[in-house]
């Protein structure tokens, strides 16, 4: 990181810091170095938290507002901190016929969430898709790697108790 | 350059090679529809809406972003062209809320304009909408998100003008928007506030908030005038119903071509607040009583008369205003020297440019800024010192950032890390008050490595030889020592600036409010010569002036030796020539300055002061003094537009208008002479200003008869030969910058060009001296003292504006976090802060913008008033008291409960 720019006012960890020091020694002070510096955060934290956005939009010498624009855009990056499991919806055409609204609900109920958000224990992000190739399956689910078809919203429940109890099991 | 021959719609065109279809197309005045297209910001080619047939091309361009070639032909309204313009049209309507009806922006809105133009007439209603919010978290404006096209004028207008990057486009689809990071509210993001954006929004998206609810746009009136707060002198609209002030947009002028700043564009609603006096006062049993005017301005001249036969002319003076126009000033100082009988006229230039005036007189033969304004970018190396321009001079500091973005070299001189300091190739964080240490620091840099323009030099100056022995001492080592800049910066810095073409020097107050003013003053014009960067285009040495018309006021002679232009009261030719025209005797002794006048009228030598729109209860040094001083008055007339802390004091308060209310011109810091013109009536009874003074001056047995004020204009043209060539009629499209001595003058935007005013150029070693009050074990702190980008001066105006309050209710002093640490000090913490003079209570705002052992407070707020604490320590020559820089304490203030 060649820009000279004082960084103190900026509420963040000392651990992270240095993690954020260490990715930004790799590249230069410009804009174009945004989205790879974001990647590597985002590696290394799991997310992008605000301070972290902050720190690397004085770093790069980068607007915060453009920071945040480019981290908004591009659905390969998270503001908000991501669950230990990632349960996707999917909402593409087939499903959609066959009840994937309601299949949607279920979940939100059940987590107590919207989607796109994450339960407040870090457990599950829910998130909706659009096909995920599995149409034959329609409504269907991914959790984790795994794909569950042919769903009503009773399964839902079920799903979720079995997922818990086998995370609880390891 | 070759030039290019097109066809655009059968009409035979030349360009210049790199125009665009949409620029050839505006110069021959062919109107093409444009929705994301700004002459000053980058082209994005983002609306589509410019698109226009080349003949021959199989697909549309972008009128906007594609450059001509010869022998193009290009048609604008064919039929391919408005179909696709209307489905476009069609498209944006879709997503759009059908509010044309109750929408503020409705009559000067670019979408509806074009729908009506394109025959658009419904919009599809079903659809998927964006869902974009309303945000009103501001007092400033509207943020209807719901109406925004997204044509990011707004974002680039903050990015690459104002250079705020608060805002920009987050999210993406139909949850795309423009937003400042985590869609945050503005006053959390780095908005200044500017409104600028607003300016330029093409829809109902931006609204400012003070014209909600007052009509139509074809209902208002547009007065264009020139801004009443800063020295920058943007031009600004003022829109008018039913006498009122219901919107400000920005103008058209040299200096600010389109933008304001927040206290121009949002901080003009004290013109109608309930405070204004609508009527004169007399003080009677120590309470104000309303008067009519005859009984207030009889009972003035009456007494004003007595004490001059009793005392003699110089038991009087007068304070002049920077805010009032230059015509009122004119006739202030004829009606102290004509009227009176006295040299003592004065007015606040003493407390902020008195030093300028002295100092670059005595070097280049003239007291003011040497080039415009809008060379700031053509320099290419910049250096600001002792101005905090993002905040004081808010649309200068845009151009010093355009400068910095477009790859310009930025030096920052200043104790606190400024905003301009975070953006600066080198900041230089001196001790306050060894300004003239460092300055000569850089000139002994700049001989030592061969970097001084020696032809320039030679034949442009004088005084060189004693100049250089005197630096031979000032080694970055020894400079180090008394500025705590380390001595690689001072050389960094100086070579940056002696490397450069064109170099240019802003400075500001951290420069002239010190007790060795002057000598800084000399110390950069010294820099300035040595390197030749005086008298090209984008050079310079620019004393950037803080009132509206301080340079006017300097200018009309409200100064204690000089007539109007400048011109000596102790020269029998000059006086004579005034004499004639005045048709009465002229004292010749130099009057006192308003520092002197202070102390004068604590010790009885003067009796009575006429202070016009001024407020020495806020703004001078040491106010326990001033109040005092004021108190023992045998009178006090106080002329104004609300009863200001001074006013208080009066013996009689004359109601004065603001700049709304009546005719006149302002000269900018740029020596530009611009109009002010009246768009509303005077609210109540007040009068405009020059016509108190005449109604004084003939009740005072002495003819001051003008028609209006342009005639005194006239006048001043007539005596004022560097305003030789001003009237009304020249300058009603744009202002003009003097010289400007003849009729047919273009007046003189670059100083010096073909040698200086007073010759040669004059070298003047200095030498390093300090501040006359250093930090010891009572006193262990150095407490500097500035401005704030929300308020003015003394805060009578910024202050009774809503926003502007709002944004920043109150004053607070600036601590580093270590020094805070130290005395157990946390932000938002009460604390004492306490200087020989006096204390006051005020609260604490831990920052790193200040360094360790240093504090900053504003001076705006009368309730925790930086001016009890400072020192009126003078300098020498100027009278200019040392307010950047004395010594203080700050402590805790225990809670009410232990103070019991
Ligand atoms: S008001 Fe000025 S600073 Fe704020 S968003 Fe608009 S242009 Fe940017
Ligand atoms: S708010 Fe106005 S200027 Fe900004 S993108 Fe939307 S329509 Fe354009
Ligand atoms: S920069 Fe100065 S002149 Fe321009 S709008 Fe702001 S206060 Fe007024
Ligand atoms: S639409 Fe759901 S899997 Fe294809
Ligand atoms: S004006 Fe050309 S694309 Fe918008």
């Amino acid at each position: 990181m060649s820009c000279s720019v004082c960084l103190c006012d900026i509420e963040l960890s000392d651990e992270d810091k240095s993690t954020l020091d260490d990715i930004l020694a790799q590249y230069p002070c410009q804009e174009s170095s945004l989205i790879p510096v974001l990647q590597e955060t985002q590696g290394q934290l799991g997310y992008l938290p605000r301070p972290a956005m902050e720190y690397v939009a004085k770093a790069l010498k980068v607007p915060f507002a453009r920071v945040y624009g480019v981290a908004s855009f591009y659905s390969q990056f998270h503001l908000q901190p991501r669950g230990k499991h990632i349960i996707r919806v999917c909402q593409g055409t087939a499903c959609h016929v066959r009840g994937a609204k309601e299949i949607l609900k279920a979940f939100e109920d059940e987590l107590g969430v919207a989607a796109g958000n994450t339960t407040e224990d870090l457990e599950y992000t829910l998130e909706v898709v659009a096909c995920i190739g599995a149409c034959g399956l329609a409504p269907t689910v991914m959790i984790d790697d795994e794909t569950y078809g042919r769903l009503t919203p009773r399964d839902v429940r079920k799903l979720l108790r079995q997922t818990k109890k086998a995370a609880k099991a390891q | 350059m070759k030039q290019i021959s097109l066809k655009i719609n059968d009409q035979e065109l030349r360009a210049k090679p790199g125009m665009t279809i949409l620029d050839v197309a505006r110069e021959a005045g062919i109107e093409i529809p444009t929705l994301c297209f700004h002459e000053e910001l980058s082209r994005v080619g983002a609306c589509r809406l410019c698109v226009v047939e080349v003949v021959g091309g199989k697909k549309l361009f972008p009128a906007c972003t594609t450059p001509v070639t010869d022998g193009m032909e290009v048609l604008t309204h064919s039929e391919r062209i408005n179909a696709r313009r209307k489905a476009l049209l069609e498209l944006y309507l879709s997503d759009h809320p059908a509010d044309c009806l109750a929408c503020e922006k409705c009559g000067n809105c670019r979408l509806q304009d074009y729908a009506y133009a394109y025959g658009v007439r419904t919009s599809p209603e079903d659809g998927e909408r964006s869902q974009r919010q309303l945000d009103e978290s501001n007092p400033f404006f509207i943020r209807d998100m719901e109406k925004c096209i997204l044509c990011g004028q707004c974002v680039r207008m903050c990015g690459e003008i104002v250079g705020a990057h608060a805002i920009d486009f987050t999210h993406r689809g139909f949850q795309a928007q423009v937003a400042a990071a985590y869609e945050m509210p503005l006053q959390e993001s780095s908005c200044v506030f500017c409104g600028n954006c607003v300016a330029v929004c093409p829809v109902g998206a931006l609204i400012p908030r003070s014209r909600v609810g007052q009509g139509r746009t074809w209902e208002f009136k547009t007065v264009t005038t020139t801004c009443t707060y800063c020295g920058v002198g943007c031009v600004l609209n003022l829109h008018v119903k039913g006498d009122r002030l219901v919107d400000v947009s920005p103008g058209n002028g040299p200096a600010n071509r389109g933008k304001l700043c927040v206290k121009g564009r949002f901080g003009l609603d004290f013109i109608h607040h309930p405070e204004r006096l609508t009527k004169p006062l007399i003080k009677k049993d120590g309470r104000f009583v309303e008067s009519t005017w005859d009984e207030a301005l009889d009972f003035t001249a009456r007494r004003l008369s007595e004490i001059k036969h009793a005392h003699g002319s110089d038991a009087l003076g007068v304070f002049a205003s920077a805010k009032c126009t230059n015509e009122e000033n004119y006739l202030l100082q004829k009606f102290a020297r004509a009227v009176l009988g006295t040299n003592n006229v004065d007015h606040c230039a003493r407390l902020c440019h008195a030093s300028t005036v002295v100092g670059l007189a005595k070097a280049f033969g003239s007291g003011a800024m040497t080039n415009s304004i809008p060379e700031v970018t053509l320099a290419d190396t910049i250096l600001v010192t002792g101005s905090n321009t993002t905040e004081a001079h808010p649309v200068i500091g845009y151009l010093i950032k355009q400068a910095v973005a477009q790859g310009k070299k930025l030096i920052v001189i200043d104790p606190r890390r400024i905003e301009l300091a975070e953006l600066a190739d080198v900041h230089l964080q001196l001790l306050p008050g060894t300004n003239v240490a460092l300055l000569n620091g850089l000139a002994h840099v700049i001989i030592a490595e061969g970097l001084a323009d020696e032809e320039y030099i030679a034949s442009r100056t004088e005084g060189f030889d004693k100049l250089k022995e005197a630096l031979a001492k000032y080694t970055p080592e020894y400079v180090q020592k008394l500025t705590s800049v380390p001595a690689d910066l001072i050389r960094k810095a100086a070579r940056l600036y002696g490397k450069a073409d064109r170099g240019a020097i802003y400075y500001s107050m951290g420069i002239t409010q010190h007790s060795q003013g002057t000598d800084n003053v000399l110390a950069v014009a010294n820099l300035a010569m040595l390197t030749g960067n005086v008298g090209r285009e984008g050079t310079g040495v620019n004393p950037l002036r803080g009132q509206n018309n301080v340079q006017g006021a300097c200018d009309m002679g409200a100064l204690p030796n000089v007539f109007p232009g400048y011109q000596s009261v102790t020269k029998p030719d000059l006086r004579a020539k005034f004499t004639e025209a005045w048709g009465i005797d002229l004292p010749e002794k130099p009057g006192l300055t308003i520092t002197e006048m202070i102390p004068a009228s604590l010790s009885g030598d003067i009796k009575a002061l006429y202070i016009c729109a001024e407020n020495p209860m806020v703004s001078d040094p040491d106010i326990n003094h001033v109040r005092k001083a004021l108190e023992n008055l045998e009178f006090l007339v106080v002329q104004d537009i609300f009863l200001t802390e001074t006013a208080q004091l009066a013996d009689v308060v004359l109601p004065g208008t603001t700049f709304a209310e009546k005719d006149g011109t302002f000269t900018s810091t740029e020596r530009r002479v611009q109009r002010v013109r009246k768009a509303i009536s005077p609210r109540g009874e007040s009068r405009p200003d020059w016509q108190i003074i005449c109604e004084l001056a003939r009740r005072m047995g002495c003819k001051m008869e003008y028609q209006d004020p342009s005639a005194i204009m006239d006048e001043i043209s007539s005596l004022t030969p560097s305003y030789g060539g001003i009237d009304y009629v020249r300058i009603d499209k744009e202002g003009l910058c003097w010289p400007c001595p003849t009729k047919t003058h273009p007046g003189t935007p670059c100083l010096h060009a073909q040698g200086f005013t007073r010759g040669l150029g004059k070298f003047t070693p200095v030498e390093a001296i300090g501040p006359a009050e250093l930090p010891d074990d009572e006193y262990p702190l150095i407490l500097s003292t500035g401005r704030n980008l929300y308020h003015f001066h003394t805060g009578s105006m910024s202050r009774r504006s809503e926003g502007l309050d709002w944004r920043i209710p109150e004053g607070y002093v600036e601590i580093n976090p270590a020094t805070a640490k130290d005395l157990a000090i946390k932000n938002g913490d009460m604390v004492r802060v306490t200087s020989r003079r006096g204390e006051i209570e005020i609260k604490a705002r831990v920052t790193s913008v200040v360094p360790e052992g240093i504090i900053f407070i504003p001076f705006h707020f009368a309730e925790s008033a930086a001016n009890i604490l400072t020192n009126p320590a003078l300098d020498p020559v100027a009278k200019i008291p040392e307010f950047k820089a004395c010594a203080a304490r700050i402590e805790k203030l225990e809670s009410l409960e232990e103070v019991g």
